[in-house]
């Protein structure tokens, strides 16, 4: 039964990278603390090059100005590790989550689905770098073995790690991922060579850490530096020194530890965020942001198979009033010309613990989708005009982005079936259309279970290609019904002073619009409508349907009389 | 009256292509030449093309016939005897004043559409559809996708006036309202209303343009509508013809149908059908089919229009048929 294993060496660096993956080129260190306390905690290999080494200070690390100095950010990491658990259980059902840099996962059965063994490592290896991660990669018969394995490759220098192992034959990409299938039965041969430190790479908090570090210790003194050294001591002689958890080293070493896998249910939560440490002004910026982790977040749904239906946009802002000084003394504008600068946000809230003790709002856009997409580009666009619609209103200090998973729409169109618009870009199109007459005025129409002439409402307009054509009535009865005499609204009615003759009117004057006007040639009426008598807003009407002549032209026209209000309208037209 | 040119900001950036027009490049431009025997040649190539002697132009009886359009229903059976339907690919102008039936042709359009699975889109310049004549044309509300042109954000001051004015579903009006002075300034900048109004409807045509375009862009819809039915004629003459060439390039060889509602033709040579309607009967019996000889009001009613319908021009190969009359009826007579 194979197991595999997913390594992330040195993972506040590679969350660091994910987040920012301008980075790669440059030296890296990562700290942790409180200021002026500062310390490094993590480096890269450009760093460590540079001489600089994990515990030094903030401040003695900022004298290389080469060096990109990053805090430690459990957003990152957090997206990072929920991008390592995607990525396993895009490949198997049954994943451990061993640590937050290590998942395993059970490969029983997934040979015939996925290929071969060193397949399906090299595929978890690229699904990790499509996900911003590059990560050790080891199968073998038990999964401490596996684990094991892909923990020494990072730690073993390269031409041991080239000597052991069946290498998968992935040249190109060996470096960056290496891959690493350890057959059957010859787990202790391939483990030999490890360093005896990878038995001790979990970071153990409190006694945990100290007896570890004491064993540590007294298998230095012993002279054991490495797997082989420990899987070739006597087995009793090393239980009654060390005790059981000597024994279990030595099990370990000798890949003989065989366990269940102890499977995680990991939520459906795709969440990416990022930190500032400059406040955002303008909208280009931020849509380059915003793009990074639509990437990453498109990314992890796509390894799940799924899709979105829902974005959660929540924008972190930076102090209103601090801010707008510092604007106006830049001299850049207060209006919502191209920047985010416009109207104090409507939808901003106030967070409950401010941040770098500023008093921070949050302003969070909602965006939902009438189908389920999974499209980069729809997504941004989206967010843009949504953006540029609704400025949030004050500078940007972090982002985070969140996805409803939805299952993705079959698209199975019919040969005979007419065109339909495609979602994305009727999508966008909509959006862009809202942009330029408003939210409310683009959409279906819904008609409400009322007598009220305006009884109706706008609600979102959705083309599904597999949406069922009605039935299809007798072709002569079809085209009759067709040929209803339409209204067309003026909107709103046209105000008109009536002449009466016997409570009936017989010549209209509208003071707004010069075409209706005259003698009333033909009426029909007063037919009398009321409604909503129990709310405020009640209304009672009579109506006619009059014929005026308008020099050598005839119109229809629907007058009104508000019998509440005491005027008289001119509804719209028969057209 | 000063007169604007409404462009939008894809007007000025495509390249515009006129099929009609000449190929220019069609005469041998060999630089090695000399200009004055190329002048010649051209000369002689006019003098000879007078007599179809030589084939540097091709003569039009042997150019490429274009294949003619699909047509669709348009859901009005005189309608679709008197033009053949509506062509696909191809700009339809529909004009006629007020109840003329205009927006009972587009219903029917609109409902024939919908029934054939069809999404629809109107782009309606003077928010002027009614859903409920929609609903009663037959239309499928579900594939009709409406746009509103109009004023985006109507400030408080105008929502105000508004209520005033108008809307009889709108609460009465209180004593407080009544005795404000706003119709007097009303009164008093009658001009500057007047611009207000011309401003607002190049604001709306520029609303249409942009969702036109957006939509034809985005393809799928095979029925889009251009409802300019209540924009004056002098504001919808504005729209440039390059938008018009446009907007036909944008549909050609595909299954998209565009029909344009207006008063008066406005596409000039780009429509390839052109439909004049209007109201059939004058006399004040034929008005309606009310019963005759019943003069009280409330003994009347309306109950359809007699809608005449006249063949302007059609770029299509049909025998030409002057014109056609159809009833309507309305929805409360059954």
């Amino acid at each position: 039964m194979p197991f595999a294993c997913i390594y992330v060496s040195n993972f506040s660096i590679a969350a660091a990278l994910r987040a920012e993956p301008e980075l790669q080129a440059r030296p890296v260190a990562i700290f942790e603390g409180k200021p002026p306390l500062e310390k490094v905690i993590a480096v890269d290999e450009n760093a460590k090059r540079l001489g600089i080494s994990p515990g030094i200070t903030k401040a003695q690390a900022e004298l290389c100005s080469e060096l990109a100095l990053r805090p430690r950010s459990a957003l990152h990491e957090s997206s990072a590790h929920s991008a390592l658990l995607d990525c396993a259980q895009s490949f198997s059902p049954v994943v451990e989550d061993s640590a937050c840099d290590t998942v395993l996962l059970n490969l029983a059965g997934m040979e015939s689905l996925l290929g071969s063994v060193p397949k399906i490592s090299r595929a978890i290896a690229d699904r990790a770098v499509a996900l911003g991660l590059i990560a050790n990669i080891a199968t073998a018969s038990n999964p401490d073995t596996a684990l094991l394995a892909a923990r020494g490759m990072s730690v073993a220098p390269a031409s041991s790690r080239l000597s052991r192992g069946q290498l998968a034959p992935a040249p190109d990409n060996e470096e960056k991922h290496p891959v690493t299938v350890i057959p059957a039965g010859k787990e202790a041969e391939e483990l030999a060579p490890l360093p005896i430190t990878v038995l001790f790479h979990n970071r153990l908090d409190g006694d945990e850490k100290k007896s570890a570090d004491s064993l540590l210790e007294t298998l230095d003194r012993w002279g054991i530096r490495n797997l082989r050294a420990l899987a070739a001591l006597p087995q009793i002689a090393l239980t009654e020194r060390l005790g059981q958890d000597g024994l279990h080293l030595q099990q370990l070493a000798r890949g003989a530890v065989s366990r269940a896998l102890v499977p995680v249910e990991a939520p459906l939560m795709f969440e990416e965020a990022i930190e500032l440490e400059h406040p955002i002004v303008l909208l280009e910026p931020l849509a380059f942001l915003m793009n990074r982790l639509l990437e990453q977040l498109c990314a992890r749904l796509g390894s799940r198979a799924l899709a979105t239906q829902e974005l959660r946009l929540t924008l972190g802002l930076s102090n209103l009033t601090g801010v707008e000084d510092e604007f106006e003394n830049l001299g850049l504008p207060s209006e919502n010309d191209g920047n985010m600068w416009g109207q104090p946000p409507s939808a901003v809230r106030r967070s409950e613990a401010p941040r770098h003790s500023r008093q921070s709002t949050q302003f969070t856009r909602k965006l939902s989708l009438p189908l389920p997409m999974l499209d980069v580009k729809v997504f941004l666009k989206l967010l843009q005009l949504d953006l540029n619609a609704h400025p949030p209103g004050a500078p940007i200090m972090k982002i985070h982005l969140a996805a409803e998973p939805a299952r993705p729409r079959s698209t199975q169109g019919g040969l005979f079936l007419p065109p339909a618009p495609e979602p994305e870009k009727l999508e966008l199109t909509l959006a862009r259309i809202a942009g330029i007459v408003g939210e409310q005025k683009v959409g279906a129409v819904e008609l409400l279970d009322t007598h009220h002439p305006e009884g109706f409402r706008m609600r979102r307009f959705v083309a599904e290609v597999a949406r069922k054509i009605p039935q299809k009535k007798t072709h002569d009865a079809v085209e009759a019904q067709s040929a209803v005499t339409a209204l067309r609204r003026l909107r709103p009615p046209a105000r008109v002073n009536v002449t009466l003759e016997n409570g009936q009117p017989v010549r209209l004057v509208c003071p707004k619009k010069k075409e209706i006007q005259g003698e009333v040639l033909w009426k029909a009426g007063p037919w009398r409508f009321s409604g909503d008598w129990w709310e405020r807003e009640a209304w009672s009407r009579d109506e006619w349907d009059l014929a005026l002549r308008n020099g050598e032209e005839i119109s229809f026209y629907r007058l009104v009389h508000d019998l509440l209000g005491g005027g008289w309208f001119v509804e719209g037209t028969y057209d | 009256m000063s007169s604007a040119v409404i462009s939008t900001s894809a007007a000025l950036s495509r390249p515009f292509l006129f099929d009609d027009e000449p190929e220019v490049g069609s005469f041998s431009t060999d630089s090695r030449k000399p200009a004055e025997s190329v002048i010649a040649q051209v000369r002689h190539s006019k003098i000879k093309n007078q007599h179809s002697t030589i084939p540097l132009v091709t003569p039009a009886s042997q150019l490429a016939a274009r294949p003619t359009p699909e047509m669709a229903s348009s859901g009005i059976p005189e309608l679709d005897a008197l033009t053949g339907g509506l062509p696909r690919g191809c700009v339809t102008e529909i004009c006629g004043p007020a109840s003329s039936g205009r927006t009972t042709v587009l219903l029917a359009a609109l409902a024939a559409a919908t029934r054939r699975g069809e999404y629809c889109a109107v782009i309606d310049a003077s928010d002027s559809l009614d859903p409920q004549s929609v609903a009663d044309a037959g239309v499928d509300l579900d594939r009709l996708l409406w746009v509103r042109c109009g004023d985006e954000a109507p400030k408080k001051s105008q929502v105000k006036r508004n209520d005033q004015s108008g809307c009889p579903m709108s609460r009465a009006p209180s004593a407080r309202e009544v005795g404000k002075p706003s119709q007097k300034l009303f009164d008093f900048n009658r001009k500057s209303e007047k611009e207000t109004i011309s401003r607002q409807s190049e604001h709306r045509l520029e609303q249409v343009l942009r969702a036109t375009d957006l939509l034809l862009e985005s393809g799928g819809f095979g029925l889009i509508i251009l409802d300019l039915g209540d924009v004056p004629p002098q504001a919808a003459r504005r729209i440039p013809l390059t938008t018009w060439f446009r907007f036909r390039r944008a549909i050609e060889h595909k299954p998209t149908l565009l029909l344009a509602i207006e008063q008066r033709p406005i596409a000039g040579s780009c429509s390839s059908l052109l439909l004049q309607l209007g109201v059939l009967s004058t006399s004040r019996e034929n008005l309606a089919h009310g019963p005759e000889g019943l003069s009280s009001a409330h003994v009347q009613l309306l109950t359809g229009l007699e809608i005449n319908v006249e063949l302007i021009r059609s770029r299509l190969d049909r025998k030409p048929s002057t014109s056609v009359m159809f009833e309507t009826k309305t929805a409360w007579t059954g």
